[in-house]
């Protein structure tokens, strides 16, 4: 009925729906819409602003230029978090990525019982960033804990992993290898993308199978190692409760495990520093980009894109 | 006819060989290989699942066995940690998993709403600066939130909805868990579009073909946000160690935490068994929704 109200002509139709669209469309995006600019827009842009200024929740924010730059130049503190961040991003991220492919390869040779061991490896992504298993993780590399309880029976007396500042940091990289599952799991569906025929036919020219595993697995997933080495940076930056459970939230022994989010809530939420922590806030945010980016203009020397 | 090669699944797969065909010698190699395939995984999946068995263990044994034992086999069972957890703390542990779980149902709620509406629009909707805006919303899955912490800190303190769980469930009912936007589009570019058409020709409104036609078929998508909204926010710490500092308010990780504080090395045997309980729902989630979380992580990396 309505269509014969219509304007003679095609493009009236084509009009009308897109209006039509506009007006549902503003409906269907308004929560996210009001969320963007309230929760993540405009708290972006104050952070901006507070990173200038000496924001402490108790009295006004004063504009004090580049006084947070230059604090943040001569903090040791803020140097010691950033050079232990950078180790255990880039310690962390690439062992657990080898695992997480290695076990990938290994399970999809038509294995069986694949979706049981698929299970079994995941499970720890799942639980790797709860307090409990930082809670179980400080007691399992204490003085008297697990680790230490298995070395003596081989008459190895352990340290307190935990409790010196040259190893505290390793039980955590060791955690967050621990949960390489997750990656595991993408890697397992990218696998099932490369075409059968490939391997045959590299098995009919005589390829081994680690001649196969260089020039025809890898090349082929590179854009999902690629992926995950994306997200798993990026992911590695922002890790907190691991290093506040295992510390006490003070980062130490030492500034050992002094994660730069962890040095950012101590700046922000309990010294109350807030003009800090936003200016914190935001060389995160440069730093994830920075590196971000060159992942992005790397990779173009070494993924493989078919199409 | 060059978008056959594209779209048309691998055709005429030579039939698989079966194992019979090849020569004995390599069959038998390849049962050694495989044997020794399965030995070297359940070795490795032993030694991951082994921290978890020993706490459990641990929970089970008296406090002095736990510092002597590294096996997961318990000689004298000891349950007194589970009760003297459960109310070792200000209130016993039942109101901190009430907490965790009022937190976590509002969230699950805010998801399915707000990111499903969302998604409707960026698959299925023509509207100005669509692009861009999407754009916008992949940015923001990898925008961390120390970003914008400090300023929700001070918004919610202004609007003096500090220790309320406001903080925790508002934001989820405003679709800022983009990734599970990108999920639901994703889903949804995979529906048949004629379904919706045909559906408009007998005249349903986007609403109506929102909630008839594409929320039911998107249920799998839809379980995937729920399991996942489930996982993450139980376990989540940053947001509600920063937004809860009422201890009638704490939710499970924060109990938790308070916990250690409060028991350090008196009585690990009861952290364990609290740490124990706080991880049974992730389990019971893991099981139940298995296929949906692993078809979620590997659709994040699929093209």
């Amino acid at each position: 009925m309505r269509a014969l109200k219509q304007p003679p002509g095609g493009s009236g139709r084509k009009g009308r729906v897109r209006t039509r669209d506009g007006k549902a469309a503003a409906v269907f995006l308004a929560p996210w819409l009001f969320g963007l600019v309230v929760i993540t827009a405009g708290p972006m842009l104050m952070s901006l602003y507070l990173s200038f200024t000496d924001y402490n929740l108790l009295s006004n924010a004063n504009f004090t230029g580049l006084d947070n730059i230059q604090h943040m130049l001569n903090d040791d503190r803020l140097a010691k978090s950033l050079t232990v961040t950078l180790i255990y991003v880039f310690v962390s991220t690439p062992i657990q990525l080898a695992f997480a492919l290695g076990l990938a390869v290994v399970l999809d040779r038509g294995l069986r019982g694949l979706s049981l061991y698929r299970s079994i490896f995941y499970l720890p992504s799942l639980l790797g960033s709860s307090v409990a298993v930082a809670v179980l993780w400080k007691r399992v590399f204490g003085v008297d804990g697990l680790v230490n309880q298995f070395l003596a029976v081989f008459g190895i007396d352990g340290p307190g992993w935990i409790s010196s500042p040259s190893t505290a940091l390793s039980t955590l990289i060791l955690l967050h290898v621990w949960t390489f599952g997750a990656p595991m799991v993408i890697f397992l569906a990218g696998l099932r993308q490369i075409p059968r025929e490939f391997y045959e036919a590299a098995s009919v020219d005589g390829a081994s199978r680690w001649q196969q595993f260089r020039t025809i697995t890898v090349p082929m997933l590179s854009p999902i190692v690629f992926f995950n080495l994306v997200l798993g940076l990026i992911g590695a930056f922002q890790s907190f409760t691991q290093a506040f459970v295992v510390s006490d939230g003070r980062g130490g022994p030492s500034d050992s495990t002094l994660f730069y989010t962890l040095y950012l809530y101590q700046q922000g939420f309990v010294n109350f520093n807030m003009g800090y922590a936003s200016a914190l806030a935001w060389l995160l945010l440069l730093i994830i980009a920075l590196f971000t980016a060159i992942n992005f203009w790397v990779s173009k020397f070494w993924v493989f894109y078919d199409n | 006819m060059t978008t056959d090669t594209s779209v048309a699944p691998p055709v005429a797969q030579p039939p698989q060989q079966p194992a019979s065909v090849h020569t004995s010698r390599r069959g038998v190699r390849s049962r050694i290989g495989s044997v020794l395939r399965h030995a070297l995984l359940i070795l490795a999946a032993f030694v991951m699942l082994y921290p978890l068995l020993w706490m459990i263990a641990s929970s089970l044994r008296p406090d002095n066995e736990i510092f002597s034992s590294y096996g997961i086999f318990v000689n004298t069972f000891d349950t007194s940690h589970y009760p003297d957890g459960w109310n070792a703390l200000a209130q016993p542990f039942s109101g901190y998993l009430l907490n965790s779980a009022i937190v976590v149902l509002g969230a699950i709620l805010g998801n399915l709403v707000s990111c499903s509406m969302a998604a409707y629009a960026f698959a299925r909707l023509d509207f100005p600066f669509k692009r861009s805006a999407f754009a916008v919303m992949l940015l923001t899955i990898m925008l961390p939130v120390h970003v914008v912490i400090v300023p929700q800190y001070i918004l919610w303190a202004n609007l003096d909805l500090i220790n309320t769980f406001v903080p925790l469930i508002l934001p989820k009912w405003l679709a800022t868990d983009a990734f599970f936007i990108f999920l639901m589009v994703q889903f949804i570019r995979g529906i048949p579009r004629e379904l919706d058409e045909a559906a408009r020709i007998d005249g349903a409104g986007h609403a109506r073909i929102f909630l008839r036609i594409i929320l039911p078929l998107m249920v799998p998508a839809l379980a995937t946000t729920t399991i996942f909204t489930f996982i993450w926010t139980w376990n989540d710490f940053f947001t509600q160690l920063i937004f809860l500092t009422d201890p009638n308010l704490y939710t499970v990780p924060v109990a938790l935490r308070s916990f250690i504080d409060a028991q350090e090395n008196s009585s690990y045997g009861s952290l364990f068994a609290m740490s124990v309980v706080s991880l049974i729902p992730i389990f019971l989630a893991f099981l139940l929704g298995q296929r949906y979380l692993i078809q979620g992580i590997a659709t994040t990396g699929g093209k």
